[in-house]
């Protein structure tokens, strides 16, 4: 049992090499798992490793180190699109879990109701796995494979999350629906980026958590959006949205909320979601 | 290279001293910084940082310290209360103002509260409230309804008022209130001598199942380190405790089946560092799963398991009250209204959980634990442990929030056994999981009512039925039984009536004692109903309610006259502007907004102070010593509601000199008598007057020395006592006086016991000597498609008859309102699946609203200088309150509780809401 602080990655993925190390990053998630559970084996704290933290270009995009803050999130200076994964940032836990808390902690976490998730789907993220292997990237899409469940393999690292170039123009919201303010898991949450010229959409990713095993984008609302006027789209509010725009989506029946409930809501919060981002437009500073 | 961190030390600064410590790897931040570094000032509430309590700075930056691993603390700055308030100028106004505005009153989440706000004034000198409420959002509070502590915050730069000499009726700060923000006190973690033994309870995991232990010896032999495994055959007296006389039936360990998840089966004792290790999954029991009953209706199935020999068809107890002739009078009503409701289980949510530690004095077994009554405790534990009151002392610590709960004995059994078996002492914390798991909470209700009136709104019959669930055993299940009937008519006149409450056995954990007895639930029914009859009627609410309200001379449903202090139509009337004003804001809003709907309600409510037609005593002890000092022995205990306060300001006011010159003796069994049980908001009625007449006493005697009239007027100073009676002074010479065992030259001790009378078979009688009434309104704002009920604004009137510290009187006011939000919007307890603090929710910084409270003094016949309890009467009234604002926002009734946005969604879209 040793607790290992690596410096470098190839520190990182050594000790996991060897077989019987947990990761531990920001620990928000971890400790409330192990509870008062004595510890087995080692733990391997990625959160000093050179280069895993912040926000970079790349490319014509953005590399978002896995040991990034929710902190770091909301203090990063991002354009528009981004300010869903800022708006979700906020409403992670508290204070203090955004100030611990890591953007890859989050996904690995692989919880149904990440509230990173639907943001980075929106943003159509991809993450970046090292191993001593090597490193292999997959849509963000694939490596969330259900609750608790990634695509990680024991002894792979989340180093990253790469963030395609986004148009211009791109807005994002995000919104939660959550019995309280504060602290609370979400019944339900959409993020959305939408971009708009000449008062039409011209292209949308919609993202809902909570309402699917793991979060999933909406590709026919997308579709559907794409080409509407800015005008319709807001008078039409949630009546635009149909059963077969929300068909990626399977609810369950929880403390929190039934399945009907949350499909309605997640058919209120998108056409919200949209409009908060058509609202939005050229307003935001970043 | 790899670092190792273990076993080599880990160094850090905390609170400015570079501090080096050995810890094992991945060890929390909050357990190494409380046991191996004394900073007690970090509190632990959940462990899974789902409260703040353990909030510490880490290089400036809040963070939970229980989410941290020490090792990543190396060579970082770490800052605790205790240090900020010795070094930072942010946090020295914050002990200022948070003692100025009532924003402490248990003290257990005070810690992570000011440091949550001492970074945010570093960045942000000046916050406004939406800043405060951002920055603090991350930590629980369940005592203050946290706006006066975010009027703490804003208000920290602010000069501080001068402190007033805290005569009766003035806002006096706590007496105990330093060491709350200077995180000093302490609580039932904090006391524990080091190398002390650390117990561990093994627990069902299973709501109703046989079970058998296995090779107990084995176990202890293969683990080095531990010292003993109790069980059943370890109890050496009576293996069972409970609160109430002839309901004395929960197992202190289970012998050979359980009928709770959470019930105790076995405790493990041994060494800190090796209980910190052990892994109890791997305890020798096996179980065998039988069918539990979970619900009200499935217990009373003619098919269900029986919980208990005697309690045929699982039914406990009941109460009934009856007066005139309900069915009769429902015949004649020009209008009815009935309704059928359900409340759910709610847990008490105190940000500490049960802890303590015991040990051996002698032949004494000696246990410090947080309490709600501590001559309880001992009543429980003498046959518990087969020894005489004598060999038992109970001192209390500070209590990190009760509401109820903290009345019926936890740990202390396992610890006291612990200590007498070990010789040793012993300490243990109930873990989040295990307090949300074993300790009691509110009963769920399902309730039927009808009430009848006639055409000039006059209430014409009133019927209610309700079953409680009251778990696996009994705690305080027949009060609630008992009280219900009482209470559920409402402060109304009400001719004709008849009420029965039953309490039902199910596979749940037990429920007890929850501010208000089982009367919120009632008050729900009722109060929601009367809106639906105001409607029916075509009358407005508060008219209706006026002109039922009950007034002096006016009998109540057990045929009780008060000749004075019925105080709840001065209530009424004082929310009348509020309520006009709501009223016209409401319309205003809803004209121009369509899926948002604003709504106003009101609800009234009343309750009974102390023991229902039961003896209720309490004494106080006081003394003049020979230095001139006066001692308050005042064994009132404070769970954060105040009574370290207002006991002694009572016994300063009868004394005739200033609250700043007594010294106080606080609760211990060995040092304080008897003042009875922190709930029924008993203390400032009930201890109060004893401590009225003890006050009154001990200036009689001192007067008596100099042959002074009565009012002639006492002061203490510099060693002595003067008495000034008219022209003439006399300083008493105490030297003469003999000084008693205690070190008394007078002694004093006093007692009160309400005057009640019995309660006959229908339940015509006198329950109480004293009701406090209370009415509120809320505006709240439904989302109607998603159906979110956010509530706006309160306007909360309480009758206190006297108001012994109006300070304390809206720090009560306010944390019952939000207890009664969390009720109505949130809280659900559900056995097995909502046992941690992030599936139950309870109110955050960001959902109480701001609370305007209106204090009325209506003066009470028998209460200390007219003085009224409030504590429990503070949530009868917010739930209703909020459900009738959802009904005039919406049209739309909730009979189902909590009102969760899935639950009101529903309701509305039954209604025909888009």
């Amino acid at each position: 049992m040793a607790y290992l602080v690596a410096a470098s990655l190839t520190e990182a993925l050594a000790a996991l090499d060897r077989g019987h190390g947990a990761i531990i990053a920001g620990g928000t998630d971890w400790f409330p798992a192990q509870g008062s559970r004595p510890l087995q084996g080692d733990l391997v704290d990625i959160t000093r490793v050179e280069g895993m933290r912040g926000f970079m270009p790349d490319g014509s995009g953005w590399r978002i180190g896995g040991a990034t803050t929710w902190t770091d999130v909301i203090r990063a200076g991002l354009p528009p699109a981004f300010d869903g994964l800022k708006a979700a940032a906020y409403e992670v836990g508290s204070v203090q879990i955004q100030n611990a808390g890591t953007i890859a902690g989050n996904l690995c976490n692989a919880s149904p109701a990440a509230d990173g998730v639907p943001p980075l789907l929106a943003l159509g993220a991809v993450v970046e796995l090292a191993s001593t292997a090597g490193t292999r990237r997959m849509p963000l899409a694939d490596f969330l494979q259900g609750p608790r469940k990634t695509a990680r393999r024991p002894a792979e690292v989340l180093t990253a999350i790469h963030i395609p170039a986004q148009p211009d123009k791109a807005q994002g919201s995000f919104l939660k629906l959550g019995a309280r303010h504060y602290l609370v898991i979400s019944i339900a949450m959409v993020a959305a980026v939408v971009t708009v010229e000449e008062d039409r959409i011209v292209k949308a990713a919609i993202a809902v958590g909570s309402c699917s095993a793991t979060a999933q984008r909406l590709p026919a609302l997308e579709a559907d959006l794409t080409g509407r006027a800015v005008r319709d789209v807001l008078l039409a509010g949630a009546a635009l949205i149909t059963p077969a725009h929300l068909s990626p989506l399977a609810p369950i029946a929880d403390v929190r909320g039934s399945a009907e409930y949350r499909m309605e809501a997640a058919a209120t919060l998108c056409a919200r979601a949209v409009a908060h981002a058509i609202g939005k437009q050229g307003k935001s500073n970043g | 290279m790899d670092r190792r961190t273990a076993p080599e030390m880990t160094a850090f600064q905390l609170n400015g001293v570079v501090v080096e410590v050995e810890a094992t790897p991945g060890e929390r931040l909050s357990h190494v910084l409380r046991e191996k570094l004394g900073a007690k000032d970090v509190k632990i509430g959940c462990n899974a940082g789902d409260c703040g309590a353990c909030t510490v700075l880490v290089d400036g930056v809040p963070l939970c310290a229980c989410l941290m691993p020490v090792q990543r603390a190396a060579g970082a700055k770490i800052e605790t209360l205790a240090g900020l308030v010795k070094a930072d100028p942010h946090a020295g106004a914050l002990v200022n103002s948070f003692q100025a505005h009532q924003a402490a009153q248990c003290g257990i989440c005070t810690p992570g509260m000011m440091v949550s706000a001492v970074a945010l004034l570093r960045e942000i000198a000046t916050p406004d409230a939406v800043q405060v409420q951002d920055a603090l959002g991350g930590v629980l509070c369940r005592c203050t309804g946290y706006r006066k502590i975010i009027d703490a915050v804003v208000g920290a730069g602010a000069v501080p008022s001068a402190e007033t000499a805290g005569d009766v009726g003035t806002s006096l700060r706590r007496l105990d209130g330093l060491p709350k923000v200077t995180g000093m006190e302490a609580f039932g973690d904090d006391v524990a001598p080091a190398g002390a033994l650390v117990l561990r309870v093994i627990r069902s995991p299973h709501a109703h199942a046989g079970f058998t232990l296995g090779d107990l010896d084995g176990y202890l032999a293969a683990h080095q380190g531990l010292h003993a495994i109790l069980t059943a055959a370890d109890v050496p007296g009576l293996n069972a405790f409970g609160v109430i006389p002839g309901f004395i039936d929960q197992p202190v360990f289970a012998v050979d089946h359980v009928r709770f998840r959470g019930e105790a089966v076995a405790a493990v004792i041994g060494e800190a560092a090796v209980m910190a290790q052990l892994d109890l999954e791997a305890f020798p029991v096996s179980w065998a799963i039988r069918d539990a009953v979970m619900e009200v209706n499935a217990a009373l199935s003619g098919a269900a398991p029986q919980l208990h020999d005697g309690r045929a068809g699982n039914i406990m107890c009941g109460g009934h009250v009856a007066c005139g002739d309900a069915d009769a009078a429902l015949g004649r009503a020009d209008v009815i209204v009935e309704g059928h409701f359900t409340t759910a289980f709610v847990e008490h949510g105190y940000i500490e959980p049960e802890a303590g530690f015991a040990e051996m004095q002698g032949d004494r077994v000696v246990v410090h634990a947080c309490t709600q009554a501590p001559v309880m405790d001992q009543d429980a534990l003498m046959p518990i442990l087969g020894l005489p009151r004598e060999r038992i002392r109970i001192v209390p610590t500070a209590v990190g929030g009760g509401f109820g709960s903290k009345i019926d004995i936890s740990l202390q059994p396992f610890l006291a056994l612990a200590a007498m078996k070990t010789g040793r002492a012993v300490r243990m914390t109930y873990e989040r999981v295990e307090t949300m798991q074993s300790t009691t909470k509110r009963h769920p209700a399902q309730i039927t009512m009808r009430i009848g009136a006639d055409r000039d709104g006059r209430l014409c019959g009133m019927t209610f039925d309700g079953d409680f669930n009251t778990g696996a055993y009994a705690s305080w299940g027949p009060t609630v039984a008992n009280r219900v009937p009482v209470h559920a008519s409402g402060p109304y006149r009400v001719s004709d009536y008849r009420a029965r409450s039953r309490a039902i056995h199910t596979h749940c954990v037990p429920a007890g004692a929850f501010r208000g007895f089982g009367v919120p639930q009632s008050a729900i029914a009722q109060e929601s109903l009367f809106d639906d009859l105001a409607a029916q009627l075509g009358m407005d609410p508060l008219d209706f309610r006026l002109l039922n309200a009950l007034d002096n001379g006016v009998p109540t449903v057990c045929g009780q006259v008060f000749a004075k202090g019925v105080g709840i139509k001065p209530c009424l009337e004082a929310l009348r502007p509020a309520w006009e004003a709501a009223k016209a804001d409401c319309a205003a809003f809803n004209t121009v907004n369509s899926t948002l709907k604003r709504g106003v309600g009101l609800a009234a409510g009343w309750y009974g102070c102390g023991n229902t037609s039961m003896p209720n005593p309490s004494t106080i002890r006081a003394g003049l010593r020979a230095d001139g000092t006066v001692v308050l022995h005042q064994g009132a205990m404070d769970i954060g509601q105040g009574s370290n306060t207002v006991i002694p300001q009572i016994f300063a006011r009868a004394l005739g000199v200033s609250v700043h010159q007594i010294a106080l003796v606080g609760a211990d069994t060995d040092l304080t008598p008897d003042a009875g049980k922190t709930s029924a908001s008993r203390q400032t009625f009930v201890t109060g007057n004893a401590a009225r007449l003890a006050g009154e006493a001990l200036r009689r005697e001192m007067l008596s020395q100099v042959n002074a009239s009565p009012d002639a007027v006492v002061t203490l100073q510099d060693g002595t006592v003067a008495v000034t009676d008219g022209a003439q002074h006399f300083v008493l010479d105490l030297a003469r006086l003999s000084p008693n065992l205690k070190g008394y030259v007078i002694e004093v001790n006093e007692s009160y016991d309400p005057p009640t009378k019995p309660l006959d078979a229908n339940g015509q009688g006198e329950p109480y000597a004293q009701y406090g009434y209370a009415a509120h309104l809320v505006v709240v704002e439904v989302d109607t498609a998603l159906g979110r009920v956010r509530p706006l604004r309160f306007t909360a009137a309480h009758d206190v008859g006297q108001a012994i510290n109006p300070l304390l009187v809206e720090g009560q006011v306010h944390g019952g309102i939000a207890q009664g939000m969390g009720m109505a919007l949130m809280e659900e307890y559900i056995p097995h699946r909502t046992e941690n603090l992030h599936d139950y929710l309870i109110p955050t910084i960001g959902d109480v609203p701001p609370i305007d409270t209106l204090i009325i003094e209506v003066p009470d016949a028998h209460g200390p200088y007219g003085a009224k309890g409030l504590g429990e009467h503070v949530l009868i009234p917010t739930a209703p309150a909020i459900l009738n604002a959802i009904r005039h926002a919406t049209g739309v009734r909730i009979t189902q509780l909590p009102a969760t946005p899935a639950r009101v969604r529903a309701a509305l879209k039954e209604a025909g809401h888009a």
